[in-house]
């Protein structure tokens, strides 16, 4: 795909990414997206959540997300949406929300603040299968301890994988939006299902 | 590869949209991380006590702060004296996530603030205005957080210094290349930061308020001002249903556009901190630093 063709849905409709605007850096997966030519909504409510075919979870903290996805039904809808073949895509905080620990939507485990603290936030160069070398950041980043059999690794950093797919689920330990790096967004989109 | 500086900005944006809570010990943390805040201050009292108690407030005793940063999983902010780089060598030492240089406690250098690019852990600095915001910003600070007036209870200083900015930085547009090196000349802040504020029309880091807020409703305002998210300091632990108190404001501050969720979280919260009147005060705080 190329930035200027607007990727559309199957009845040729502009497709819209729903960005989860509880907390976290939802504003940077929105400008990734709008850079790509795609339009993006804010996702507070279950009724926000029917607008979109896909759907980002930002970076933030997991534990103020998954309160707020419980309390407002949000977690249930995103289950149901994604089982009858919605696309999603995790960083970092969204990744742990997809994990087992959470919606059980990707079978793998993670390890929250697995580096430690802010001091061992850090970024360094990976390479992505298909992709080649990018600098990916971690902040208080969680570590994959387990992948299913189903679950693709597309990239690791020190033999811990930081780009996981299954189908059309992505997740990342690291945060793509942050260095404005467009390549993840642009494998996410790509593995839209329509 | 990022700066420690980018990646405090990063860490930064992570807690966009949330609220952070001032917390005096481990039970009052786990309260708030169960609330829903994204990020806890530890401190020894909150500003409120401080204002009553007088006398020099210091940085938190380290075991204090080990202690809560033990209690959470979410990221621990302390604060350290205005230009005291030795208590912030210790919360550095400590591994806390952010430090808070902050005119709440009383200021130890009348010259200088810290030079926070000599640090590995991000800083985050209060300002009244623009050229206050972009002299921190100048010395490393990677957030920054209007001053409000801490533990009154009372938003308009908060209002007061976010409007400020937000005009100041509007202001820019119409501003002469003369203007704009005067401007910066008396600033004391380098034109070139300058400039990249006059063209991205924000502050270049993530800006959350402070100092004041005591109800959902104000944290929704503040939201609706375009902050980026709050710091409640007395307003949660000097309120007659603190755990009530927090959830309501996590709520009314990610739906502050929404008012039938405001106006829920503000029903039944029992008596808010009891606040005070700007033009009573013995300490203004919001002018401690420069």
């Amino acid at each position: 795909m190329t930035n200027d063709q607007q990727p559309t849905t199957g009845n040729q409709q502009p497709i819209t990414i729903g960005v989860l605007a509880l907390q976290g850096d939802f504003a940077e997966h929105k400008a990734m997206l709008a850079a790509l030519k795609i339009r993006s909504i804010e996702i507070r409510s279950t009724k926000d959540l029917e607008g979109c075919d896909a759907l980002i979870i930002p970076g933030g903290e997991s534990t103020v997300m998954m309160k707020l996805l419980k309390e407002t039904g949000l977690d249930q809808s995103i289950i149901d949406r994604v089982r009858s073949g919605m696309s999603i895509f995790g960083t970092c905080a969204g990744a742990i929300v997809l994990s087992d620990s959470h919606l059980k939507l990707m079978d793998i485990s993670v390890e929250r603040n697995a580096y430690g603290s802010q001091l061992q936030s850090f970024s360094d160069q990976i390479d992505i299968k298909n992709i080649g070398s990018i600098e990916a950041t971690f902040i208080r980043a969680p570590i994959i301890t387990h992948v299913g059999q189903n679950v693709s690794i597309l990239a690791t950093h020190n033999d811990h994988p930081v780009l996981v797919q299954q189908g059309n689920i992505v997740a990342s330990t690291f945060h793509p939006e942050v260095r404005s790096e467009m390549a993840i967004h642009q494998l996410f989109v790509g593995c839209l299902h329509y | 590869m990022a700066s420690r500086n980018t990646l405090g900005e990063n860490l930064a944006a992570m807690l966009k949209g949330g609220v952070i809570m001032d917390v005096v010990n481990a039970d009052q943390a786990q309260l708030a991380e169960k609330a829903g805040a994204c990020a806890v201050m530890a401190l020894e009292r909150v500003p409120a006590d401080i204002r009553r108690d007088g006398g020099v407030a210091r940085m938190s005793d380290p075991l204090l702060i080990k202690e809560i940063a033990a209690a959470v999983s979410i990221p621990v902010m302390a604060k350290v004296r205005i230009g005291h780089t030795t208590e912030a060598k210790i919360l550095e030492a400590l591994n806390v996530d952010f430090i808070d240089e902050s005119e709440v406690l009383t200021p130890a250098d009348p010259f200088d603030h810290i030079t926070k690019t000599d640090f590995t852990i991000p800083f985050v600095c209060g300002a009244t205005n623009l050229g206050e915001g972009l002299r921190r910003i100048n010395e490393g600070a990677a957030m920054i957080r209007t001053k409000g007036e801490a533990g009154t209870g009372n938003v308009v200083e908060a209002v007061r210094h976010l409007k400020m900015i937000n005009k100041e930085i509007a202001g820019l547009k119409e501003k002469s290349k003369t203007d704009m090196r005067l401007f910066a000349q008396t600033e004391r802040i380098p034109l070139e930061l300058l400039e990249r504020v006059r063209e991205m029309q924000r502050l270049p880091v993530v800006t959350f308020v402070a100092g004041g807020i005591a109800t959902p409703a104000d944290a929704a305002l503040m939201m609706s001002l375009g902050a980026e998210g709050v710091f409640v300091g007395s307003g949660i632990f000097k309120s007659e249903d603190p755990a009530k108190t927090a959830v309501a404001i996590v709520h009314a501050t990610v739906n502050w556009n929404d008012a039938k969720i405001v106006t829920e979280a503000s029903e039944g919260l029992g008596e808010a901190m009891a606040g005070k009147e700007i033009e009573e005060l013995e300490v203004v705080m919001a002018k401690r630093g420069h």
